[in-house]
């Protein structure tokens, strides 16, 4: 047990990070959700966001894909790099950077469309397939990631909003594969699930990282500490510790994490 | 067992009344309002049913060629305007007897409607092999003959106060017991334009009058008003300007038909010079009209798609326009066609306007295209309502049977649509 957490640290230490945020600050109008988060998301890793509801972790992930940018008063200052590209710059399309980094939302959002038009959109509209087989090769190598081809392969053309709550979600984590993202941000994906839907999502993600970054918000400490290898706690819009997923709920630093991980705020 | 929870305690006594008061009470409103639909709606099909048949009388013309045709000239224009008042007269006479003075055959004469040799000409007209030879035809009656067929004027009241008198209904009688006379359907209400004869008097220019204007607006107000919606909800960043222009919108929604009459009138007719009276300008104001119904419907039908449906394209990586166009618009679409055609209803109904940009004028002729001049269904129930003649009340009757067809027709079309297009797979 030791040993694998020393494996899993000093793998942390090595990896440069595929994303870096550096003192950002959220505002919504005048009220501040987010001050001063500086945190570094390692490549191929799961990094848990975990806080109280309330605590800024879901408008953190949101400035990874820019997704906050549709809310007008919403304001980001700071920096966050992606690949050591600053995300903010006004040189960067918004829409390449959400095509390498995809999201997965709290509620399954399926489009009132087929199972295969779902995964198809994102590849169609980035010019991702060159023929008809291409994408429907794409299609079901994305499904296949995602887990779900066995169970609907006979019924691609079915709406895919026909499935069950975690077949939806497996099949939205379907269609931000199919664009092949490097990161993928997940805002609490298994929070309508039941457990075992959560289970297979959760075994899902533990395959995904070999090949993409996942950051992950989730109210579950249990899913965190299943899931992560490094997690970030958020208390009040501020980042009170980040580090390896072991040592924060083995061994907390600071005392707001202490109280949180036991129970005693939340 | 705790009294409480039985049906029969006090509390739950009261409670289960109030409850049955207000479904009796939910019942009574809708009652109320069925009746008055049920009364509305009878009483307007009691008054216009009878205007779907006209009287008719069959006479066997002789088509002399020396009185229509002297010159043998086969002019379809000189046999369309031919004398035919001596060929009907001469039939007449043969069929009723004992009319040989001039004053009685004037009298007989007026049997027909004035219209009759007009629907000679047209037959001799279209088809000149029929001259020289003898016919049986069906010809129109005169109004006075129509509503005495139909019951609606009684025999028994004094002759001075009516205009069909003794004599004429005597001649009826003759006709009808040689089986010359006989309800038809009324085939002149949906195939010509407005005449000062009830018995020749139809809705078709008015029909085709509103289907130009609302063909205009629809031209106009549809793709403005998606437009203007889909920017306003989906692109434009809320603030004082947006605002303003929302108020303003719904400003316009709440303005009286007439004002925007008067707008067609002062810029359309009198800045722009645009053709008076025609369905080009009546449906520029229409659209005028309809454009704010468009939008606010639209607006609350975009706003009732779900963000999430928008987050997912924008997360894929889509733009902005992508998301509206490929998911949000098409959605919204069924909504957006209901509210269209609903917009479009109302436009049909409507009067005011059209007033004041001059479609309420006389207009016999059908038009045959946006410039023409014409009228509008609601407007010709408007000029039909405020004719002397009594043979208007069950044409005016009709017509709004007519137009309150053509109302539900439309409404059946946006549920259809609505139905169809809900959800696309």
């Amino acid at each position: 047990m030791i040993n694998k957490t020393e494996i899993t640290q000093e793998a942390l230490s090595i990896l440069p990070p595929i994303m870096t945020a550096n003192n950002v600050d959220v505002f919504y109008g005048k009220k501040q959700a987010i001050s001063n988060v500086s945190l570094d998301i390692p490549e191929n890793q799961i990094t848990a966001l975990i806080g109280p509801s309330g605590c800024g972790k879901s408008t953190f992930l949101r400035c990874f894909n820019r997704m906050n940018d549709t809310i007008n008063i919403c304001r980001v200052n700071g920096e966050i790099k992606f690949s050591g590209q600053d995300i903010y710059d006004p040189k960067v399309d918004v829409v390449a950077l959400r095509s390498r980094i995809g999201m997965v939302f709290q509620k399954a959002n399926p489009f009132p469309k087929s199972i295969f038009e779902n995964v198809a959109y994102g590849p169609r509209i980035h010019g991702l397939a060159e023929t008809k087989d291409d994408l429907e090769s794409i299609v079901i190598q994305s499904l296949k990631r995602a887990g779900l081809y066995d169970e609907v392969s006979d019924r691609l053309s079915e709406p895919g909003t026909s499935l069950s709550g975690g077949q939806q979600q497996r099949l939205c984590i379907a269609r931000a594969i199919a664009v092949d993202p490097q990161v993928i941000l997940m805002d609490e994906p298994c929070s309508a699930l039941d457990p075992i839907a959560t289970a297979i999502i959760e075994d899902l993600m533990e395959t995904m990282k070999e090949k993409y970054t996942i950051v992950i918000v989730t109210h579950s400490m249990q899913q965190a500490a299943r899931v992560s290898q490094q997690t970030a706690f958020f208390h009040l819009g501020e980042l009170v510790e980040s580090g390896d997923t072991q040592a924060i709920f083995t061994n907390p630093i600071q005392e707001r994490t202490q109280n949180y991980i036991s129970g005693r705020i939340g | 067992m705790p009294d409480y929870i039985l049906s029969t305690s006090n509390r739950m006594a009261k409670r289960h009344a109030r409850e049955k008061r207000f479904k009796w009470y939910g019942r009574m409103a809708i009652f109320i309002s069925i009746a008055f639909l049920v009364f509305m709606f009878s009483a307007i099909i009691f008054r216009g049913a009878s205007a779907f048949q006209q009287t008719k009388i069959a006479l066997d013309i002789n088509f002399s060629e020396a009185i229509i045709d002297p010159s043998s000239s086969r002019d379809p224009e000189l046999l369309k305007r031919a004398n035919y008042k001596p060929i009907v007269l001469q039939s007449l006479s043969n069929v009723i007897p004992g009319i040989t003075e001039r004053r009685d055959r004037n009298r007989v004469y007026k049997l027909l409607s004035a219209g009759a040799v007009f629907d000679l000409g047209e037959q001799v007209a279209e088809e000149p092999n029929i001259l020289g030879k003898s016919k049986k035809v069906w010809l129109l009656a005169s109004s006075e003959v129509d509503l005495f067929m139909k019951g609606k004027i009684d025999p028994n009241i004094s002759e001075d106060l009516r205009r069909l008198k003794d004599r004429d209904i005597k001649w009826i009688k003759i006709l009808q017991s040689e089986g010359r006379i006989k309800k038809k359907f009324n085939t002149t209400l949906f195939s010509s334009g407005d005449s000062r004869e009830p018995e020749m008097a139809g809705i078709l220019g008015a029909a085709i009058g509103s289907f130009f204007s609302l063909l205009v607006c629809f031209l106009i107000a549809f793709p403005l008003g998606i437009l203007t919606a889909v920017y306003l909800e989906e692109y434009a960043k809320k603030n004082f300007l947006t605002d303003f222009i929302e108020v303003n919108i719904n400003n316009l929604a709440a303005v009286p038909s007439i004002v925007f009459g008067l707008l067609g009138l002062s810029i359309f007719l009198n800045f722009f010079n645009l053709p008076r009276s025609t369905p080009l300008v009546g449906g520029i104001v229409l659209s005028l009209m309809t454009l704010p119904t468009i939008i606010i419907a639209s607006r609350s039908i975009l706003r009732s798609i779900p963000q999430s449906i928008r987050d997912a394209a924008l997360g894929l990586g889509a733009s902005k326009t992508q998301t509206t166009f490929h998911h949000v618009v098409p959605l919204a679409m069924p909504g957006m066609l209901t509210g269209t055609i609903l917009g479009m209803a109302r436009a049909l109904g409507e009067t005011a306007p059209l007033l004041m940009i001059g479609m309420v004028a006389f207009i016999v002729d059908i038009p045959k295209g946006i410039t023409d001049v014409a009228t509008s269904l609601p407007v010709q129930i408007f000029l039909w309502a405020d004719s002397p003649e009594k043979g208007f009340v069950e044409r005016t009757s009709a017509a709004i049977i007519v137009l309150l067809a053509f109302l539900i027709l439309m409404n059946l079309c946006a549920v259809y649509l609505r139905k169809r297009l809900e959800r696309r797979w």
